[in-house]
């Protein structure tokens, strides 16, 4: 069972990497996806369409793949279905969007384009902005435990 | 040409992040739970995902320009700053909260609910605050 979800995410994380290699040598562009959402939404410009096309790309492909009938999802509960519940209501989601916004917005990236494309090009802002968010976020869900939720 | 590489970019990212299990938030959580029961999946698909685009980013350089773009355009910075850092600790403990991140959080909109639906509504708040702000700094 491990081994089927470990095998899923190699093979995900290949398409993720592959979808960045293309997006750099089509168009140039980092695949990072807070700077390309939040760019389709507060920049003017010329960047706008393939931005847009993008999102959408990112929407539909679980849709489409579910259409196959495949099941190649990778969710917990639920091995084979493609997208997992949330786990929590709308005041702590509220909180986390918020800070996954400023942050991903004044730190210029998020775990696409400083944790994917930043690591791979050996960029040591990336490589702090990774560890920093990652070591973070280890530490959050551990204070949790400690306080109980 | 430009708008359908973004859409196939798109395309095969959402693929990846649907077939790679980042589209559950319990998956992520479990990554960066290291003290209870860790689950590895998420390193599996950062470490396919850099191996993969850094051997291709490289292969794509060496041809000097992009095929529908004049140039590359990569980020020069080296220097760390405190905008950088705190920027990353802030996303880290809002990720850290839901087990969302951008990209999974936008992939999933097809099956969303109101929690996931206030989440993005707050992430592009967010943004817009850290856009007021940066132009102010």
């Amino acid at each position: 069972m491990e081994l089927v979800s470990a095998l899923k995410g190699l093979i995900g994380g290949g398409l993720i990497g592959l979808a960045a290699v293309l997006l750099m040598g089509l168009l140039g562009r980092i695949a990072g996806i807070s700077g390309i959402v939040s760019g389709a939404l507060f920049e003017r410009g010329s960047d706008r369409g393939w931005r847009l096309a993008f999102i959408a790309g990112l929407i539909a492909a679980p849709v489409l793949l579910a259409m196959t009938g495949l099941e190649w999802g990778n969710v917990v509960a639920e091995p084979g279905r493609l997208i997992g519940a949330s786990a929590y209501g709308p005041g702590v989601m509220l909180i986390s969007g918020l800070l996954v916004g400023l942050g991903t917005g004044i730190g210029s990236g998020c775990t696409s384009g400083h944790g994917v494309c930043g690591l791979a090009r050996l960029s040591p802002r990336s490589i702090a902005a990774t560890l920093t968010f990652v070591i973070v976020a280890m530490l959050t869900v551990y204070l949790r435990h400690v306080i109980g939720e | 040409m430009i708008v359908l590489s973004g859409l196939l970019a798109g395309l095969l990212f959402g693929l990846g992040l649907s077939i790679g299990g980042m589209t559950d938030p319990t998956r992520v959580i479990g990554f960066l739970d290291v003290t209870g029961t860790w689950d590895p999946t998420l390193g599996f698909v950062l470490g396919g995902a850099v191996v993969t685009s850094f051997v291709g980013y490289r292969r794509v350089w060496r041809r000097g320009a992009p095929l529908f773009a004049e140039r590359f355009q990569l980020p020069s910075r080296r220097d760390l700053d405190a905008r950088l850092i705190g920027g990353a600790a802030l996303f880290g403990i809002g990720w850290a909260l839901s087990g969302y991140c951008p990209g999974p959080a936008l992939a999933s909109l097809s099956a969303a609910g109101w929690p996931l639906i206030t989440f993005l509504a707050a992430m592009i708040a967010g943004w817009w605050l850290a856009r007021r702000w940066s132009a102010r700094h």
